[in-house]
């Protein structure tokens, strides 16, 4: 990559008449036997072919698709012109983290949906753009640090080192504030490091994302647990911070309550993915933390996490691994490029199937689940058809190993820890979508914890937004 | 880094360090446990917080060298540091002068049950303990037990100590001579805490047991710690680690304290074989985490 002479000012081809460019992958029987990325990315030859694509709209719809207002076009152009580099520092005036969005945003249903271009054809393949330019700039080593504003003199609080409050870090440090990240794991990242598989988002490029955020001059403290070491009262009133920011994430997993969920080998999606990401377990014995390596494994659930627990559980040997979802494929809320890479990766899917009960041996480990066919009613309050259980149709699966991927609840710690902290009936923190206000003088919320289990693009648009909101109220002292 | 500045042998495979974590010695409380890993590809380990002093911001563990990881823990030496030292989790101790407590800690239990036993006397309560183990050698804390305590009993299973017999015939006889029992608190091997919740069970007296699951993030992120306490599904890292011991399904927790026993054995073989040399003798209980005890609460499988 680093051998590339730019190209100034390729030409602008005819509009449509280059097709979208495809990302280059790894095989699908090849990839299920490791845990490597997926996509290689774009060579630069391709990226500049995908740029010229784009018809530099005067008022670009993509850049209000984006929940951080990536300057799209601009950096685009860029790209076009073969400055990399710039492009990447383009990117970084609004979003700090380009290699982990453009690798894990749901492009298509964001920057990607509006582009003009695809009315009548494909649209500019935004997303692969962001993350030729991000790994460009990371692996010719030229990431350069932007300059930080005159220290303020303000002290700012971070609950949890993941997306959202990552972006309220580098936003503030820039600022001139003196900012601190809490962090409750033993590293930073939050579901980036502890959820998404390295086949997804390779864990040295969090690291690079936040080696980056920690050179701007934040401060990181991991092991500690707010609520628990410290809590949000005691920051503000003994240890000096003029204004915290909570994203605590969606970490409390659910379960179905049905009979036989606490047989061995049945597991959240949280525990088997912090297991095998976080905690190495696809190396025991080299790591210390086991997992099972299921030959017939069933994942419940039809999310971008129940995606990763699937391909997770192939590339640890399964021989088959079953998706158990109780909708249709319509339904799912997962990517449409996830489903796919499942797919062909050899994932079985059970669609409109629903678990009744496990079924375990003698010691206790599953070795059945009983499930239900459904099919879809009338829509219910989330739009989608209610699945309605198809009598008489029960049958067993035989598994080994199953994941719950049914979804997070709000992790109650915090809460629970700060009196007069508003929260709603499902324990979300009550936060202003425009300013992450909490109800507590000084307190923002932001990302899964306020608005439910979502996406790394939403909470880090969520910790823009609050990032200004407690710049404003440090320097003026107006709530 | 979190350096280690005491460490002995308190009994045999029983270690007691003392850790600098300023933060956890704060603001510990009797009950809590907090979370160690010893390097970049080692478990997270809970284990119980004995003791603490906030003035010198240091931390006092008590464990059983039972497995891979705690074997590993054991090798360390005053001077060496931990890599990640996380606390304290769980809810305290509901403490509260209720009047006569009878504390009883089975094996390397007593270690969580002390500091447990040392709240309630200082509550105002009459506090009698039975300390037992299997045999003399696995008696620990009994002179720090015997401190805070207006009676004590001290048994060992094989008679090689004190009184011959189990903690739950200390019990019984207690029972049976009239003394009036407010709370019935034991820490220890799941099947002791059982065997004590059947005990009180006849006579309704309350008795909390501090359970030993496996974990992982013990932050309640995971649900690796799952028990069914009066029906329900509770997450021990938060919900506990005390819970109502005439409620606690025993029988599963035991069942799912078992589920990496192939790994932990796998684990403690290649490590006592490390380079093809013996490592030496380190652990008589590898492999067993049900039987380990309190204060080994084992977590991911190789403790």
């Amino acid at each position: 990559m680093a051998d590339v002479t730019p190209t100034p000012k390729a030409p602008r081809p005819k509009v449509g008449s280059i097709p979208r460019q495809p990302m280059p992958e790894q095989p699908p029987k090849v990839r299920v036997k490791n845990f490597k990325e997926v996509p290689y990315g774009l060579t630069p030859d391709l990226a500049i072919l995908e740029a010229s694509r784009c018809i530099q709209c005067k008022n670009p719809a993509c850049v209000k698709g984006c929940p951080v207002e990536v300057q799209i076009p601009e950096f685009i152009d860029l790209v076009r012109q073969g400055k990399f580099v710039e492009a990447a520092k383009k990117i970084k005036e609004t979003n700090a983290l380009p290699a982990i969005c453009g690798r894990v945003c749901p492009q298509e249903e964001q920057c990607e949906t509006p582009c003009v271009l695809g009315k009548k054809f494909e649209p500019v393949a935004i997303g692969r753009l962001e993350r030729f330019v991000a790994d460009f700039e990371r692996v010719t080593g030229v990431v350069e640090i932007p300059e930080v504003a005159p220290p303020t003199g303000k002290r700012v609080a971070i609950v949890g080192a993941g997306p959202a409050g990552l972006t309220v870090a580098g936003d503030l440090v820039k600022l001139g504030h003196d900012v601190t990240m809490f962090e409750a794991l033993h590293k930073p990242g939050g579901v980036l490091m502890y959820g998404i598989p390295e086949f997804r988002l390779p864990k040295d490029i969090v690291q690079a994302e936040l080696d980056y955020i920690c050179k701007l001059g934040v401060k990181l403290e991991c092991n500690v647990v707010i609520g628990k070491s410290v809590t949000i009262d005691e920051l503000l009133a003994e240890e000096g911070f003029h204004s915290v920011f909570i994203g605590t994430g969606a970490g409390l997993p659910y379960f179905m309550n049905i009979p036989g969920e606490n047989l061995i080998g049945i597991y959240s999606a949280n525990e088997y993915l912090t297991r095998s990401n976080l905690m190495k377990a696809y190396l025991f014995p080299e790591a210390d933390t086991p997992i099972y390596r299921g030959k017939h494994v069933a994942v419940v659930g039809g999310g971008n996490v129940a995606m990763d627990a699937a391909r997770t559980a192939m590339r640890m040997g399964a021989e088959k691994v079953y998706l158990v979802y109780r909708r249709s494929k319509k339904e799912m809320p997962a990517r449409i490029e996830e489903i796919h890479h499942a797919e062909e990766e050899g994932i079985e899917f059970h669609l409109l199937t629903n678990p009744l009960r496990f079924l375990g041996n003698e010691e206790s480990f599953v070795n059945e689940i009983e499930c239900q066919r459904m099919e879809l009613g009338e829509p219910d309050a989330s739009g989608r058809r209610r699945p309605v259980p198809v009598k008489g149709s029960e049958f067993r699966l035989p598994v080994d190993t199953v994941v719950m991927s049914i979804g997070n609840g709000a992790n109650p710690l915090v809460p629970a820890t700060t009196p007069g902290l508003g929260t709603n009936k499902w324990g979300n923190i009550l936060a202003d979508q425009e300013t992450g206000k909490t109800n507590k003088k000084g307190v923002f919320a932001g990302g899964d914890i306020v608005i439910g289990a979502a996406t790394v693009i939403l909470a880090m648009g969520a910790g823009r937004k609050a990032a200004a909101a407690m710049h404003s109220y440090m320097m003026t002292g107006a709530w | 880094m979190f350096p280690i500045v005491e460490c002995r042998e308190i009994a045999k495979n029983v270690i007691l360090q003392r850790i600098e974590a300023p933060r956890i010695a704060r603001k510990r409380k009797a009950g809590q446990f907090l979370i160690v890993r010893r390097g970049e590809l080692s478990e997270r380990i809970p284990l119980t917080i004995v003791g603490s002093d906030p003035a010198d911001g240091t931390v006092t563990i008590i464990f059983q060298a039972v497995g891979k990881s705690t074997a590993e823990l054991e090798s360390l030496k005053a001077g060496d540091s931990l890599l990640d030292v996380v606390g304290p989790l769980g809810l305290a101790t509901h403490v509260e002068n209720l009047g006569t407590i009878v504390g009883i800690g089975g094996g390397i239990g007593t270690a969580p049950l002390l500091p447990i036993a040392t709240a309630f006397q200082q509550a105002g309560n009459r506090l009698v303990s039975i300390v037992g183990a299997r045999t003399k050698d696995l008696i620990i804390l009994e002179e720090e037990m015997r401190a805070i305590s207006d009676q004590i009993t001290v048994t060992t299973d094989d008679g090689s100590y004190a009184k011959k017999g189990f903690v739950t015939t200390a019990l019984q006889e207690l029972i049976d001579a009239g003394t009036k029992i407010d709370l019935c608190v034991a820490i220890g091997p799941v099947p002791m805490m059982r065997a004590v919740a059947e005990v009180t069970r006849p006579h309704k007296i309350k008795t909390v047991v501090s359970l030993n699951p496996i974990m992982v993030d013990a932050t309640g992120m995971c649900g690796a710690c799952r028990v069914t306490v009066g029906g329900k599904t509770k997450f021990v890292c938060v919900d506990g680690p005390e819970f109502d011991g005439h409620e606690v399904d025993f029988k599963e927790l035991v069942m799912r304290n078992r589920a990496y026993l192939r790994e932990e054995k796998e684990a403690m073989d290649r490590y006592l074989h490390k380079d093809g040399k013996c490592m030496g003798s380190a652990a008589p209980g590898a492999g067993t985490p049900g039987g380990a005890g309190k204060a080994v609460v084992t977590t991911g499988g190789v403790s």
